[in-house]
């Protein structure tokens, strides 16, 4: 009834290539920025920032790099904790050695590092493919979350090996560090996700996104249509990897504050890909799902049985906590194979129908 | 898939959302103490016996004494599994009206440092930690006492030099630290190198990867080497693999010394008889026969000795948290002998934990004389530098195996202090005066 879009007629090329091309849309996007600009900070608790908002973007923002590497090239990476760890680890060496920079010019400077390393990683991929490409990326996995740990310049020579955010701030706000409030941080990290992910969306529009689709659906027929393989990989595993490297930054210097390279474990590569994969591969939406339904439902399941009163051991309760997530992975997969993104995608076209189906 | 079956999901999404309320704070005359557990996972086997000794400890000061002069001790666990993401997000919930927090795993302490000092919440590492916050000048929140990683580390090297018949004695040995490769297991790195140049034993530092199953790799580099002493710093599954590896390749056992946290009952005993002889450090007693484990087994288990001990009553890191729950009871009974016997504030008990004195006299009116030694805080030294025993596994029970060594502190602080300072110089810290 309210969502369609007859009678909305697009005049120009412009309006006709926009990303949200139905009005109702746009307006429910204005409405959901005005609620995580301006509701959100004023309205949320501490822990809610701090332990759910925050952690959500952070993993949004790789599981973005990620979705574009495997659900659009379909490079299948098992990397990403490695390149996560490049970027926080870069971010805290230039952080630490030009204290007057800008820390948002390092986030970035840093990605570029993440995104340098990516694309040496991302090599093999010339050769090989599928499975075996994501074991050869356990290489990096490995081997960068290994350096980090053993060479002490990383980490300034401290005794622990572990890094901690030093305070810094931008236009007289504390934005990382103990003192820099949640809210401040919050807002950050939402607009570093929303500006990426706005990248990230006109990246696959354009012709790199199509040559991305192109190699990941057939890559000799890619290859006789003009494509150059070669080129359309490797710019994925260094796009990819900036944005992991961006999220391994934000993940120390706005959530964390400090960490060690356990943080950093194959576990997080996991993590990443099963968000994408929860989410939906190939589609930029689906990684903002993904990463909310991993990060996010744990943490509210582990509420749950508080809230409904339940005294439980607390280490039943956490075993039901697993299965219950385990089953509902599960229950999500089996309804909808394709994602959480396909589910909103069948919603939106339901309510087109709406009330009247034919 | 179909619109109802839908928006049975989405229902059952808003149901888990709004069933979500955050948790309440305590009451008036009630003193929260928030406790970070793991009960679950690869840390299991060295977290249940922490979580059941802070949860009897306290159920026995409500039930004997009424609580804290009159002021009942409330607590609440949350599940970290160890892992420091979630030990954060505990943290966050259970931070209001929080007494203190003993996180009980380095690497959370590492991450809320810089947290609790903001939100004016101590933290009670006690023999973890960052072993710089001994430097209460920069680290007034932080408190590690009754002695750290870098004292014990430099305890064993003289406990090594006294059984090689003189600390002289140490030049060209071959001493061997295998180590949970994390901020934890590292932590003692520094000190034995530096102990190293000065009495000139050949140090190897040989790195497990978390969470420490696989260790086949190591142990062949150990038999390869030959080391006169292997130390170890290790933790949860870790110390019973590398005890079993050890026996394996017929390390002698009474030359493989863990540190406080790679001596507990259930690193031992999955090694069988092959554990016969090895050795931890400890800062108490292995011994469960003291007058506050009498009185835990009357008021918390009503003398029921079986459901006590189901309950890891008298393990080794039982008997380490009871001592921790006392450090922290007595810092609230401390702050209420200047504040007033009311709840404590988390900035109130910072105080307490300042001028925490726990002296033999007191020791024995909590029926704990002789299980651990005196301990007296001070604003400048969080730490003491208190003694370390060395313990023995005699395939059955833990005894005492070396009289209190001392660290050596002349070495240790001045790295304390110099480490303290990188910190604060790196974060903007500004000293405070004692």
């Amino acid at each position: 009834m309210f969502y369609r879009e007859a009678g909305q007629f697009k005049t120009s090329y412009a309006a006709d290539q926009s990303v949200f091309p139905i009005n109702f849309d746009r307006w429910f996007i204005a409405a959901a920025l005005v609620v995580a600009f301006v509701v959100i900070p004023l309205t949320a608790s501490e822990y809610w920032l701090q332990a759910v908002l925050i952690p959500i973007l952070v993993f949004t923002m790789a599981a973005l790099g990620l979705n574009l590497l495997v659900g659009y090239t379909g490079q299948l990476s098992l990397g990403t904790g490695g390149f996560m760890a490049v970027g926080a680890f870069m971010t805290y060496k230039i952080t630490t050695a030009f204290p007057e920079l800008n820390i948002i010019l390092v986030f970035f400077a840093s990605g570029l590092c993440a995104g340098g390393v990516g694309l040496i990683f991302g090599i093999p991929s010339l050769r090989i493919k599928g499975f075996y490409l994501a074991v050869s990326t356990l290489a990096a996995q490995f081997f960068l979350v290994w350096i980090f740990n053993k060479i002490e310049w990383f980490y300034n020579y401290n005794p622990s090996g572990s890094i901690s955010a030093p305070p810094r701030e931008m236009f007289g706000v504390m934005i990382t560090g103990p003192t820099a409030v949640a809210e401040a941080r919050y807002i950050v990290a939402l607009v570093l996700v929303l500006v990426f992910a706005i990248v990230a969306k006109n990246l696959v529009r354009g012709s790199i996104g199509r040559s991305w689709m192109a190699v990941r659906d057939m890559d000799i027929a890619a290859e006789i249509i003009g494509i150059q393989p070669f080129k359309a990989k490797l710019v994925a595993f260094a796009v990819s990897s900036f944005y992991c490297g961006m999220a391994g930054a934000m993940m120390v210097f706005l959530w964390l504050g400090s960490a060690e390279t356990e943080a950093f474990s194959i576990t997080e590569s996991f993590n990443v890909l099963f968000m994408i994969i929860i989410g939906g591969l190939g589609s930029i939406m689906g990684s903002f799902f993904g990463a909310a339904f991993i990060v996010g439902l744990p943490i509210l399941l582990s509420n749950v049985p508080q809230s409904l009163g339940l005294a439980m051991a607390i280490d039943t309760q956490k075993h039901i906590e697993v299965m219950v997530f385990g089953s509902l992975i599960i229950f999500f997969l089996i309804v909808e194979p394709h994602g959480l993104a396909r589910l909103w995608q069948i919603t939106k076209e339901k309510l087109r129908l709406w009330p009247f189906p034919y | 898939m179909n619109l109802r079956n839908l928006t049975l999901a989405l229902l059952g999404a808003a149901i888990g959302v709004t069933g979500f309320l955050t948790p309440t704070p305590a009451a008036a005359q009630e003193q929260f103490f928030p406790m970070l557990v793991y009960r679950t996972g690869p840390y299991a086997p060295s977290g249940i016996p922490v979580a059941n000794g802070f949860r009897d400890y306290y159920t026995m000061i409500n039930k004997r004494d009424g609580g804290i002069n009159g002021v009942t001790i409330t607590f609440e666990e949350c599940e970290t599994q160890y892992n420091t993401k979630i030990g954060v997000e505990c943290y966050e919930k259970l931070k209001k009206g929080a007494t203190l927090f003993n996180p009980f795993s380095t690497g959370i302490t590492y991450q809320l440092i810089p947290k609790a000092t903001v939100d004016e919440v101590p933290i009670l590492s006690m023999g973890y930690g960052r072993t710089a916050a001994a430097d209460g000048r920069y680290f007034p929140w932080v408190f590690n006492f009754p002695t750290t990683y870098w004292s014990q580390a430099s305890a064993f090297i003289k406990y090594v030099g006294q059984e090689e018949g003189g600390i002289g004695n140490l030049k060209g040995l071959k001493i061997a630290h295998v180590y949970h490769n994390s901020a934890y297991g590292k932590e003692a790195n520094p000190t034995l190198k530096v102990l190293a140049e000065k009495y000139g034993y050949e140090l190897t530092l040989l790195a497990v990867d978390h969470p420490g199953q696989e260790q086949k790799a190591t142990w062949l580099q150990i038999r390869r080497l030959k080391p006169d002493w292997v130390f170890m710093s290790g933790w949860g599954v870790m110390n019973s693999v590398a005890i079993k590896e050890a026996a394996i390749i017929k390390y002698p056992m009474d030359h493989f010394v863990g540190n406080w946290w790679s001596g507990s009952d259930a690193d031992v005993i999955p090694a069988g008889k092959g554990a016969v002889g090895y050795k931890s450090a400890t800062f108490h007693s292995p011994e469960s026969n003291f007058g506050v484990h009498a009185d835990i087994l009357k008021y918390v288990y009503g003398g029921d000795m079986a459901k006590a001990k189901e309950n890891s009553f008298g393990e080794v890191l039982y008997n380490r948290t009871i001592v921790n729950a006392m450090f922290g009871v007595e810092a609230v009974r401390t702050a209420q002998g200047k504040f007033g016997n009311r709840t404590m504030t988390g900035k109130e008990v910072r105080w307490g934990l300042e001028n925490l004195d726990i002296t033999e006299a007191r020791l024995a009116e909590l029926g704990m004389k002789d299980f651990t030694r005196p301990v007296k805080v001070s604003c400048i030294d969080h730490e003491t530098g208190g003694p370390i025993r060395i313990q023995q596994w005699d395939g059955s029970k833990w005894s005492f195996a070396s009289d209190w060594i001392s660290p050596i502190r002349e070495v240790v602080r001045p790295m304390v202090e110099k480490a303290a300072k990188a910190y604060a110089m790196e974060n903007n810290i500004t000293p405070q005066s004692c």
